[in-house]
């Protein structure tokens, strides 16, 4: 649904005559322009998958992280203008490192995600600053309110999720993760699918190689955020893999 | 005569106390005396309650400087009610002790307060907070402060056993708080007695008259 705000759209402090706020609306395109990255909540924790396009044959394998760490307990995969990202990556571990040091505990994700919203949300107000362009996925686990999931996008709002998808195949991941039981997995069988969705969404056509960054929260580590261990990774691009020649395999049949 | 007036000059109204938290199976007991002294000469009130209810489930105790104490505690139970809203749900007694904690450690140089925090959450259940002075933070089972303490700390190690009942506890507390205020004479009056368990918290005074007698009373 885009058009041409003329005249409306230079500034984040002006209102087009139909109420958009276009600075916020093109932040949000992007997002849309980078890679995919998704997060999805079992009954047992958080799993996160990110898309990351290899543009180099320069690069070195694990660089580049689209995953960060906010406290021990808290992850975050980012989508969009990476500078913006690891900026708003400080940000949230201030918050929650400020919030240990008042409170003398871990700062619930709910609290978190709300307080890094209001930030985004601040640099849309004014002409001076332009909004952020990056959306991003905080997820945790704590053993008593369990696995908790939030996305945050440019606009400064911030939900919570079973399961939820950002970048330029998010509509199609949004699609694969609807078909997931996901109230009824664990951490274990979830990274299988996350690894899965991922490979499917990716364009070989237009993006070339990728680097699939996977990381988790749960019980199964204790309820700290970790990036998936190398052997629990290569079982999931495995399967990935196999899940995706199947389906190649049977589309031949059918014709 | 000069030099006990110039003590009391400099130090204030002060209290000579006697506090006292103790946990118990399933809840806390905190307790305290009632007696404000100027210069450990003059009793400026008999009945003063320095049990302070922060949160619905969280009390602290006062200690040092009346005047430092009760304006740390007016700022703490401001921070957690806005804390409590925001989290919409009951802080924890962490929460409420490190709140204390900051503001006592953080000026240090101007305050003399220090605090018992006691309380239950749904998270770790009953737990006890000590603030010493310096703005120190420590997780305890069962604790005494105050000038009255002194006289108590070989009832308290003798005594205290963890998990008791609510009425042993509450004995434990009554007959701990009734020594220090037979033996020091800077506290003394009714005996305050907070019970704090997850179904809420409930006050008892003890009158003077009414607290446990010993052989030589």
């Amino acid at each position: 649904m885009s058009s041409i705000g003329t005249g409306y759209d230079l500034s984040a402090s002006t209102f087009s005559p139909d109420g958009r706020v276009f600075q916020v609306e093109y932040a949000m395109k992007a997002v849309e322009n980078s890679s995919t990255a998704i997060g999805i909540r079992c009954k047992d924790g958080v799993v996160f998958g990110v898309e990351k396009l290899v543009l180099s044959k320069l690069y070195e394998e694990g660089s580049n992280k689209r995953i960060f760490n906010i406290d021990r307990h808290v992850g975050m995969a980012v989508a969009g203008l990476l500078a913006d990202a690891r900026s708003l990556a400080e940000v949230a571990r201030d918050e929650a490192s400020n919030f240990r040091s008042n409170y003398g505990h871990d700062i619930p994700l709910k609290h978190l995600s709300e307080r890094v919203a209001m930030y985004v949300h601040a640099y849309t107000l004014y002409s001076a600053v332009r909004p952020f362009g990056c959306s991003f996925i905080l997820g945790s686990f704590d053993k008593d309110d369990g696995a908790q999931l939030y996305m945050v996008d440019p606009s400064g709002i911030s939900y919570g999720y079973w399961g939820c998808a950002i970048g330029k195949a998010k509509q199609a991941a949004k699609t694969e993760i609807e078909k997931l039981q996901m109230k009824d997995m664990t951490c274990r069988e979830l990274v299988k699918e996350v690894a899965k969705i991922i490979y499917i969404v990716h364009d070989e056509v237009k993006d070339k190689a990728f680097e699939l960054e996977l990381s988790w929260v749960g019980e199964v580590t204790n309820g700290r955020h970790e990036l998936v261990p190398k052997d629990v990774r290569e079982e999931a691009e495995k399967y990935a893999k196999d899940s995706l020649e199947e389906e190649d395999d049977s589309d031949e049949d059918n014709m | 005569m000069e030099k006990r007036c110039l003590d009391a000059q400099f130090k204030g109204v002060s209290t000579g106390t006697t506090i006292l938290a103790a946990t118990f199976d399933g809840g806390v007991v905190i307790g305290s005396d009632s007696r404000a002294s100027i210069g450990g000469e003059y009793v400026s009130s008999k009945t003063i309650n320095k049990v302070i209810q922060v949160h619905d489930r969280i009390f602290c105790c006062m200690a040092g400087s009346l005047a430092d104490a009760q304006a740390v505690l007016k700022t703490a139970k401001f921070h957690l009610s806005f804390h409590s809203v925001q989290m919409e749900s009951s802080p924890q007694v962490i929460a409420a002790a490190s709140v204390l904690k900051e503001l006592c450690y953080k000026n240090k140089d101007e305050l003399q307060a220090g605090f018992i925090t006691a309380g239950w959450d749904r998270k770790k259940g009953p737990q006890i907070y000590v603030v010493s002075l310096g703005g120190m933070l420590i997780k305890q089972e069962v604790t005494i402060g105050g000038s009255g303490s002194t006289y108590i700390y070989g009832y308290v190690d003798a005594k205290y056993r963890p998990n008791m009942s609510r009425e042993e506890c509450l004995q434990f507390a009554t007959n701990a708080l009734a020594l220090a205020m037979g033996r020091d004479n800077v506290s003394g009056g009714v005996a305050h007695l907070v019970v704090i368990t997850e179904s809420g918290a409930e006050h008892t005074v003890v009158p003077g008259d009414k607290l446990p007698k010993f052989h030589d009373e």
